[in-house]
């Protein structure tokens, strides 16, 4: 490998996780916000595939991105409130629901999206922080997502609203003890229903960010288990916001070797260097975790970890 | 009776419910019901179409009933069956195979083996390590697609195969024929004999009784002494041996290599058929058969009525939300809530008769 293909390699990696790892950031963050309140929703998978098609499909009726995004972020807060109503039902186990989901979102997004496959959308505008160099490679791997500096925001915000505010407080009672939380007089399920419901919202912008900025199109095969990669990766994250940046960038990279070294003619194991984000996500799983010994920072009512 | 009145309701109602979405599209539900029906059981023809499809689905379900039933619920299945079609076909690959019984007897074992070993990897990862089963299987499938594709694409690769990447076809002596007759091959058989013998084994054998107290109250197996931890990973290993099975027969009976469109879901439709069947051997034939018809049905909706192919994806997806949601109305008592039912319009009629 030249000089030259090694900066075209480094920048595709870095570009790749600036680009790849935006909707990784955003459905952890939602799932972060979630599973602080004590529920999984494994349906994320099935908001961030169904809020990619409405994203995509409200873009191109409407011809602003824009509206694109919003329409993304409310039709994944719908689904989430689903899993949030159904996992309110007794008897109802949120994991489960959470597997009905992921297909009931796939149906109604292949079903819905089916005549959106063939046009293309207005996509978001790019943000250009490469223009100090003088490479081509560099200042395209540098061309970002509008959405990244509001998911930066936002996981600054959850954290500081995690133990700041009144809010953030009782959306982490609810799950560490829901007991605690009935004896002061909230609603456990109220609560729940309403961090799903946000997490969903949140989770929705990174469907956006799939068809409208990167790979920029919708297609049956635009999410493959990213929304589930982001479970795990909430675990690694330990439930802090922050430290959901630097996992989703660091998913973004592992995701984006496939593609760099494919941009400098290595073609062999394509699909192996696609599988890395699944393999890494297993690694880190068996790092963190211990038979018996509650994950640390993790919420205390959460059935996954238990 | 309640474990039967609740899913078939929850159908229902998901039939009604499918009606009123495509209606949305300018198409009669009605036309879509009877279609559906038609597409499924109409003649002899939709029938074989419906069994070809139920056979892999009562496989890929027991890799989500058996595990269940210990306590876990693993949802990697499509991974256990694309690695099992590809063992199956890269073992007839490697070694010259007598073609004849035995041969097809290896190669089913050989998918049986591989899809075993992957889903008795989630449960050993969950048993050692404390990782959640559920997120940990199905990481596991997208990883056995992707080295499935690699293989398929790469090394096993039969040069022949220009456009479809393959690897080369079964010899004709090893492929699995079809019942004299029909068009439905040897493995539904196969599939309705081991959910049979899943059910048997689980109901009647101390090991299936264990394997059940593990699921059922795992402190209670502590204290009595169960190897829980070996029942987990057993269990998990035969659910993937289902599943693994399911990818050789598919296979050896259907598709004759291993390629791409041995990846159609149907581990994905497997968890749904399972959790209807409420994690029974037995009651995931009946269920499969059920949703093999609607898969059947569902090239019929879209030739007839233009409807795109992922309806039947829709219509899984209502029918499992509503399937875990009827679990709700489980300690429901009905014959109060007719009562009150029945009490209300006698409460009624006095404001109705102030509005007029």
């Amino acid at each position: 490998m030249t000089a030259d293909q090694l900066i075209i390699f480094l920048s595709g990696i870095v570009g790749g996780a600036l680009r790849v790892g935006v909707p990784f950031l955003f459905v952890s963050l939602g799932e972060c916000l979630t599973e602080k309140s004590g529920r999984i929703n494994l349906g994320l998978e099935g908001v961030l595939v169904l809020s990619a098609m409405t994203a995509f499909g409200a873009s191109y009726l409407s011809g602003s991105p824009w509206v694109g995004v919003l329409a993304g972020a409310v039709a994944g807060a719908l689904l989430a409130t689903l899993h949030g109503l159904l996992c309110s039902l007794p008897r109802v186990n949120d994991i489960a629901t959470g597997i009905a989901l992921m297909l009931l979102g796939m149906g109604l997004a292949f079903y819905l999206g089916k005549p959106l496959i063939q046009p293309q959308a207005p996509q978001l505008p790019a943000l250009s922080l490469g223009g100090w160099s003088e490479s081509a490679a560099v200042r395209s791997a540098l061309e970002v997502n509008a959405l990244l500096p509001l998911g930066l925001l936002m996981a600054v915000l959850l954290w500081w609203a995690f133990s700041n505010t009144r809010l953030g407080l009782l959306v982490r009672l609810a799950g560490d003890s829901a007991n605690a939380t009935r004896a002061l007089g909230y609603s456990v399920s109220g609560i729940r229903i309403a961090a799903t419901a946000a997490g969903g919202f949140i989770a929705g912008l990174g469907g956006a960010s799939l068809t409208l900025f990167y790979p920029g199109s919708w297609n049956e095969g635009i999410s493959s288990g990213q929304g589930l990669i982001a479970v795990a990766l909430v675990i690694f994250a330990r439930w802090s916001p922050l430290r959901c940046v630097g996992a989703a960038l660091l998913f973004g990279g592992a995701g984006a070797i496939g593609p760099a070294l494919q941009s400098v003619g290595i073609g062999w194991g394509y699909h192996l260097f696609n599988i890395v984000p699944y393999v890494l996500t297993l690694l880190i799983l068996v790092l963190t975790c211990r038979p018996g010994v509650v994950v640390p920072g993790s919420p205390g009512e959460l059935s996954s970890t238990r | 009776m309640r474990n039967i009145l609740l899913p078939v309701g929850a159908i229902g109602v998901s039939l009604l419910l499918f009606g009123l979405i495509v209606s949305f599209s300018g198409v009669s539900p009605v036309e879509v019901w009877v279609l559906l029906f038609k597409g499924a059981f109409g003649d002899w023809y939709s029938w074989q179409n419906t069994l070809q499809r139920a056979a892999p689905l009562m496989l890929t379900a027991l890799c989500v009933a058996i595990p269940a039933r210990a306590g876990l619920t693993v949802i990697g299945g499509e991974g256990a069956l694309v690695l099992g079609g590809l063992a199956c076909a890269a073992l007839a690959q490697a070694v010259p195979l007598p073609t004849n019984l035995a041969g097809t007897v290896m190669v089913c074992l050989a998918g049986a083996l591989a899809g075993g070993l992957w889903v008795a990897l989630a449960g050993w990862l969950r048993q050692y390590r404390g990782i959640n089963e559920t997120i940990s299987s199905l990481l596991l499938a997208y990883v056995a697609i992707g080295l499935f594709k690699h293989l398929v694409e790469g090394p096993l690769r039969d040069p022949a195969s220009l456009n479809k990447p393959s690897t080369p076809a079964l010899d004709e002596g090893l492929l699995i024929s079809t019942i004299a007759g029909s068009d439905v091959h040897w493995g539904l058989v196969i599939g309705v004999v081991v959910c049979l013998v899943a059910g048997l084994w689980l109901r009647l054998t101390p090991s299936g009784f264990a394997v059940r107290v593990v699921g059922g109250n795992p402190r209670a197996a502590q204290l009595v002494g169960l190897p829980a931890t070996r029942l987990v990973v057993l269990a998990c290993a035969l659910g993937g041996a289902a599943a693994g099975l399911a990818g050789a027969i598919e296979v050896a009976a259907v598709h004759t290599s291993a390629n791409a469109a041995l990846i159609a879901g149907y581990g994905y439709a497997g968890i749904l058929v399972s959790f209807m069947a409420r994690h029974h051997p037995v009651a995931v034939i009946p269920v499969a058969i059920l949703f093999g018809g609607f898969g059947a049905a569902g090239s019929l909706l879209q030739r007839r009525l233009g409807l795109p192919d992922a309806s039947v994806l829709l219509l899984q997806g209502i029918a499992f939300v509503l399937i875990l949601a009827s679990e709700a109305l489980r300690d429901t008592d009905w014959k109060a809530w007719f009562a009150k039912l029945a009490r209300v319009p006698s409460a009624e009629p006095a404001p109705q008769g102030e509005q007029t």
